[in-house]
């Protein structure tokens, strides 16, 4: 039913909290999500023309980089964008049939492949981008939080995490519900000032990002106009030496 | 946007339809339109249907279409799916009416397939309105463009019908009227959306705002994707002030020329130049539904362009 749950409080809300403070922007997360969701429910993923010019195909993360600011303020920052699984998602009430949905036990948003008929309706109500049409299949699709990872016991606990989150270098990503508000993201975006992504469409999205941290006071100070008196004798007598 | 060719001709094609059969459910019980009405229908039946086989071309999964009809709670394409499904039964029974000359039957049947004509039309409308990520299609004329275009489509194919009929000023006054407040219209939406602010920016987009201007550095893909296609289909702006004109000439302002004219002539000539406005009419409409898709910007784009 592509009618919203009620939203219940203290409701589970799944999502991701991205620290794009230490994102490296290597696209391990981009990778290891491709290759879990090219075999597990999501799969097959496409990729058309893979070993020749025009090589594309559906990735359900996409990491983009920016540069913010100018001169020694400025920054570079890496921006890895996936589905935001929000609290309003408009990509599930104008689905015509029923296929996209976000679960009432921890708000993950999904597309039943079984009955998606790829209008396309919700990758246009999508303002991040989340959703990409399989056109081998017919049917859209878009990140599950691996919702075939994070309850699969066949797999030991330690690992019951998403593959982007698992892969992450430098643990810029982390997975948790943000619907309790002392759970460790919780914690994590109340301590850093985590952001929304254009709150201003008010979709409410769930995952959280983390401003880079204020580096003004590591940029490059300009040069001293003139050379600091050298303390230490040798290098006094070095500097004498070399001057001449 | 990408303008989708099956998309464009469902919306043209449907929306002249849809407009026609609202007309002539409205007139022809009323004995404004000579003749049996038939064919009026018939036509109105025919556009509609392959406006809506043309719609289902555009889906990945084209046999699941009727899936489509099921969430009529919450999605506007479903609304539109089981309007345009239940319109076609006082459609239906509206010709059977004209077919035995059952006055009331055709009155009530007229009335409510006009009112399922208006009702689909508006959920064509709405489901692009209510798009938010997409400006231009976000706003107040969008659904009132949808109504005015459709109503003056019909009117031009129910005047040529009915002039060929032998008669019947009203279409074709309704012509000269739908099309200038179709245009007036057109005109008050192009100026609305050249001059409205971006709902979003990268700023808001990236979080970054906080640092200073933000742009893009490095692109998550060299290649193109599903969005690039879908999202960033970009129109030149001469090129879109060009069309601009064309749709305003062709699509209104010289069927409404040429509708006047048969008001004045009437007989053949008035059904020639009926028949020219309505061609016209529909090309320009081609033209106008095309630059719909083309103009409008999605918000994905400003992660990629800035």
């Amino acid at each position: 039913m592509t009618c919203l749950p009620q939203p219940m409080p203290g409701a589970k809300k799944l999502g991701l909290v991205i620290d794009l403070d230490t994102c490296v922007g290597c696209q391990a997360c981009a990778t290891n999500c491709k290759e879990w969701n090219a075999s597990g429910q999501s799969g097959p993923l496409p990729d058309l023309h893979p070993y020749s010019a025009g090589a594309e195909g559906v990735w359900f993360n996409r990491v983009h980089s920016y540069e913010a600011g100018e001169g020694a303020a400025g920054r570079t920052v890496h921006f890895p964008r996936s589905c935001l699984h929000c609290e309003t998602p408009a990509c599930v009430t104008v689905c015509p049939t029923g296929a996209s949905y976000k679960r009432a036990e921890d708000g993950i948003v999904l597309v039943d492949h079984a009955i998606c008929i790829g209008c396309g309706l919700c990758a246009w109500a999508c303002p991040y981008g989340a959703r990409e049409m399989d056109e081998d299949a017919g049917v859209m699709k878009k990140c599950t939080l691996c919702v075939d990872r994070i309850y699969n016991e066949t797999i030991p606990e330690a690992q019951r995490q998403p593959a982007c989150v698992l892969a992450c270098p430098t643990k810029a990503r982390h997975f948790g519900d943000l619907g309790d508000p002392e759970s460790p993201v919780s914690q994590l975006v109340r301590e850093r000032g985590g952001q929304a992504l254009m709150p201003e469409l008010g979709y409410q999205p769930v995952n959280s990002y983390l401003p880079p941290r204020n580096r003004s006071s590591l940029a490059a100070q300009p040069e001293a106009a003139a050379p600091e008196a050298i303390g230490n004798p040798l290098l006094r007598w070095m500097d004498r030496v070399l001057s001449r | 946007m990408n303008p989708a060719g099956s998309i464009v001709l469902f919306t043209t094609a449907s929306g002249a339809g849809y407009g026609l059969l609202f007309w002539l459910g409205l007139l022809r019980p009323l004995g404004l339109v000579p003749g049996q009405g038939l064919v009026a229908l018939a036509l109105a039946l025919l556009l509609i249907t392959i406006g809506l086989l043309s719609s289902t071309l555009h889906l990945g999964n084209p046999r699941r279409a009727w899936r489509a009809i099921s969430q009529w709670r919450s999605s506007w394409l479903s609304r539109e799916g089981v309007a345009a499904i239940l319109t076609y039964i006082p459609a239906l029974l509206l010709g059977l009416a004209l077919w035995v000359d059952a006055p009331v039957l055709a009155l009530a049947a007229g009335l409510l397939a006009a009112a399922g004509a208006v009702a689909t039309v508006y959920c064509t409308g709405m489901i692009y309105a209510s798009l938010k990520p997409i400006r231009q299609w976000h706003h107040p004329l969008v659904v009132p463009g949808y109504l005015a275009l459709s109503a003056f489509s019909g009117a031009v194919l129910l005047a040529m019908l009915a002039a060929f009929a032998g008669g019947g000023a009203v279409p074709a006054l309704l012509a000269c009227l739908t099309g200038a407040g179709a245009l007036l219209l057109k005109r008050a939406y192009w100026q609305a959306i050249d001059t409205a602010p971006p709902l979003a920016t990268i700023e808001s987009a990236t979080t970054l705002g906080f640092i200073g201007k933000t742009r893009p550095l490095e692109p998550p893909h060299t290649e193109q994707n599903y969005l690039l296609r879908e999202m960033g289909f970009c129109i030149a702006r001469k090129h879109a002030a060009k069309l601009r004109l064309i749709a305003q000439g062709a699509g209104f302002a010289l069927p409404v020329l040429l509708a006047l004219l048969a008001l004045l002539l009437g007989g053949l000539p008035a059904a020639l130049a009926l028949s020219l406005g309505a061609v016209l009419a529909l090309g320009g409409l081609l033209i106008e539904r095309w630059l719909m898709f083309a103009e409008a910007t999605h918000t994905v784009m400003l992660y990629y362009r800035g």
